[in-house]
């Protein structure tokens, strides 16, 4: 191997063995802070383990918003039309949160079978469906 | 009538764009002058039917033609008039034709101002950018004429203007943005220009600087003016959301900062030139790579709007053609590119290129959380979201290192630079913001922080040493008056841009660690302190607008005893598409912001009300706003109008 040829390989090694540990940890980053998307039907059968960061969509239930008196707590049902599910969400409401009106909730499961959710999306254009939303749904009606 | 004459000049523009993709490209192969020519009246008559069709629409919008679908769907006769035309960008049909106009427009540009451009270097770069506007004419005209009528039955009236975008920032942000994204197709031309005809020299690199210079600067606006639009008006005080979208703005901006400093390094140094052309492709890629995120659909963002398949197929294919063209002909062509000097480990090209592989690192780090839930998605994972935490894990410490080198840099000289006369440069500017970042937790807030210590440092750190060296220019200087003058714009403008990335990176640290948030339950009369302010909710009134009406609350802030403010923050209803609206107000100030906005009415007569304390948020978009001004004042550098006498036909006859 001439010198030159050698400078060259050691350039090329550091190089991969950087951008391997920078891809490496971006991973573990990555992997750390990743919110699996569930349905309702699955959070409800069980199929999501209690205190784990997750996503639930579906729909607002008609008549299921309750508020409570001295605080901003409030409690909601989400449904994909199969199983529902009860979100407890305590702050501000999006403008666009309305009931039979399609909803990210993020959050964990309690023990209690509640959702205690720390943020809740709603879209800005009332056509649109999230795509998470609407694949779930879509299953749903299939599965029927 | 009118909007027929929109839909045929845009066929027409599309003519010319086909020519003028085909015509010069053609005459610099066989070598004939007057087809090179042709490029320049092409752009003109290019820009000229596009503009023709963007009047035709903003026509429809003003006479509230709703036999137009677009207008229908995006406009209503209540909409105020300022609103009307801005609404012609408000929807994706819109935007695109506004996208071609300023595209046309850059082609149009750099026609008129690179006349002391060599003939065929022109001609190439001209028939690049009219290649680029087949690909987005052509997208329109099948995918997304904004012509498209409602007949024989349209609506009387129209389904409204969302009203998150019936406001001043509708106006002014996409505008900014899209030229950005779209000027980063004339660094993009003259790259597979340089590619084509072999000619990769300083001079080439000086005549895509001035370019590239100015769409970064615009882009680094428009993402400054989105962060602020979505802090005041998506109501949440949130200033950065990591959203998809953004994200998509963001990347071609990291890249652009690249290709900005390897540009320097090809221009005065004639090195790292491959790796400048390979820049400008993955910037302009990621503009492209940003469209089909937001027009596709295929990610959940504030953005996004109602999918259609068809669209996004078309911009991939488009994509792909783009990127596989390029980086083809980036693979035939690059090994006969060879530097021209070499350099030390100790010198400004290795402080670049530190810069360009973190900006590169941290761009493929977001691409990474971008496109990993497309990816998962595909691959059968399931739905998934990337949170924030992920981009603040790997953005703050690349971020930290880079300011690090940044102030290293401005000590260090081209070529070569004596270890110990760095380190005596630099060791007083290091001490100091150690110091002094290490103290300033203890002085604003109530005991040490390690973000705020790491922020303030190295905000510190880039201020002191630009500034050290700004002064040590006048150390041997006769007058200052001369020495100002003597320093050149492209001088001013890195200083003004350097100190724009100080300011944001205070901004960040302090409003991310002191900002105070509080969502309340209050009746009339009900007080809350945030911040040692004091704000007392005074209730609710009923208001009309031109086409809402709101409830609007009253909010008394006061310092101790003094009233400082009164806050109206409202709640609209917007009756045509029976929209919610929460429209905060904010007590501007320097160094901090007072932010109140309405949730929803409760029981009681009381309101759901969120007050926020955001110190120094401002300084966010004070930073970006000089980065902009420094990225437009490289531009009037003297050495950029420099009159080249090489005859065209030598030139011509290089390739």
């Amino acid at each position: 191997m001439t010198p030159k040829r050698k400078k060259r390989l050691y350039i090329i090694l550091a190089l991969v063995f950087g951008a391997g540990i920078a891809v490496g940890l971006t991973m573990y980053a990555l992997s750390q802070n990743i919110n699996l998307f569930y349905s309702t039907s699955q959070v409800a059968n069980g199929e999501v383990p209690i205190g784990t960061r997750i996503r639930v969509g579906g729909m607002v239930v008609k008549g299921s918003v309750k508020r409570s008196k001295d605080s901003l707590q409030v409690n909601f049902d989400l449904t994909d039309y199969g199983k529902p599910i009860t979100v407890s969400y305590t702050g501000i409401l999006p403008d666009l949160f309305r009931e039979e009106q399609g909803i990210i909730a993020q959050g964990k499961m309690d023990d209690q079978g509640i959702f205690q959710a720390d943020e809740v999306l709603a879209k800005h254009d009332e056509n649109y469906m999230p795509p998470e939303i609407a694949e779930s749904m879509k299953k749903k009606a299939e599965s029927k | 009538m009118i909007p027929e004459i929109g839909e045929f000049s845009l066929i027409l523009a599309f003519c010319f764009s086909i020519l003028l993709a085909i015509v010069p490209m053609y005459g610099t192969i066989v070598k004939n002058e007057l087809w090179m020519h042709y490029g320049q009246s092409m752009a003109r008559a290019q820009f000229f039917f596009v503009m023709v069709s963007f009047i035709c629409l903003g026509y429809a919008f003003a006479t509230d033609d709703f036999s137009v679908a677009y207008v229908a769907n995006h406009s209503n006769s209540q909409l105020p008039a300022q609103y009307k035309l801005s609404a012609i960008w408000g929807g994706h049909e819109g935007s695109l034709l506004l996208w071609a106009l300023i595209l046309t427009g850059w082609t149009l540009a750099v026609s008129i101002f690179s006349k002391d451009l060599p003939l065929d270097m022109l001609a190439r770069v001209l028939s690049v950018m009219g290649m680029v506007s087949i690909g987005f004419i052509l997208f329109l005209l099948l995918t997304s004429s904004p012509f498209e009528r409602y007949l024989p039955r349209f609506p009387a009236d129209g389904a409204d203007l969302n009203p998150l975008l019936q406001d001043f920032g509708l106006i002014v942000h996409p505008p900014m943005l899209y030229m950005g994204y779209v000027g980063f197709s004339v660094a993009f031309a003259f790259a597979i220009a340089a590619l084509l005809s072999g000619r990769l020299d300083a001079a080439w690199a000086r005549w895509a600087r001035p370019w590239t210079n100015v769409a970064w600067a615009f882009l680094a606006m428009g993402i400054t003016l989105g962060s602020w639009w979505a802090y005041y008006e998506l109501g949440w005080g949130g200033w950065w959301f990591w959203d998809p979208v953004e994200n998509a703005s963001l990347m071609p901006w990291l890249v652009g900062t690249a290709l900005v400093h390897s540009l320097a390094a090809t221009e005065k140094r004639g090195v790292f030139k491959s790796w400048t052309l390979l820049l400008a492709i993955f910037a302009f890629s990621l503009s492209l790579l940003g469209t089909f995120l937001v027009r596709s659909g295929v990610l959940t963002s504030v953005h996004a709007f109602a999918s259609d398949p068809e669209r996004g197929l078309f911009i991939l294919i488009f994509l792909a053609i783009t990127i596989g063209g390029s980086l083809t002909l980036f693979a035939i062509k690059v090994p006969n590119v060879q530097s021209e000097s070499r350099f030390s480990w100790l010198s400004r090209e290795t402080l670049i290129l530190i810069n360009n592989v973190f900006l590169t690192v941290m761009a493929m780090t977001v691409l990474l959380g971008t496109l990993y839930p497309l990816l998962v998605d595909a691959l059968g994972g399931g739905k998934i979201s990337v949170g924030p935490p992920y981009f603040n894990a790997v953005f703050v410490p690349i971020m930290s290192l880079m300011a690090i080198g940044l102030g290293i840099s401005v000590t260090v000289r081209w070529r070569d630079t004596p270890l110990d006369r760095i380190i005596k440069a630099i060791w007083k500017p290091a001490l100091a913001s150690i110091l002094i970042g290490a103290v300033f937790p203890f002085i604003y807030g109530s005991g040490f922080d390690f973000s705020v210590f790491l922020g303030i440092a190295i905000s510190l750190w880039i201020l002191l040493t630009i500034s050290l060296e700004f002064i040590s220019k006048f150390k041997h200087a006769d007058s200052i008056f001369t020495k100002l003058k003597q320093l050149t714009m492209s001088y001013y403008g890195m200083m003004l841009a350097h100190a724009g990335v100080a300011v944001v990176a205070i901004g960040i640290t302090l409003v991310s660690v002191y900002s105070e948030e509080r969502d309340i339950r209050m009746v009339a009369g009900d007080k809350a302190t945030v911040a040692g302010y004091e704000f007392e909710f005074k209730g609710v009134q009923k208001v009309q607008g031109a086409n809402y009406t709101a409830d609007r609350g009253q909010i008394i802030v006061r310092d101790g005893k003094n009233v400082i403010s009164t806050l109206n923050p409202e709640k609209r209803h917007y009756s045509v598409k029976n929209n919610m609206m929460t429209e905060a107000d904010i007590d501007q100030g320097f160094f901090r912001d007072l932010f109140v906005a309405m949730g929803e009415p409760l029981d009681g007569d009381a309101w759901a009300i969120r007050i926020h304390y955001k110190p120094f948020v401002r300084w966010l978009w004070y930073g970006g706003t000089l980065m902009a001004l420094g990225g437009l004042v490289t531009v009037a550098d003297k050495r950029y109008r420099r009159k080249k006498t090489i005859p065209a036909t030598n030139e011509a006859s290089h390739a």
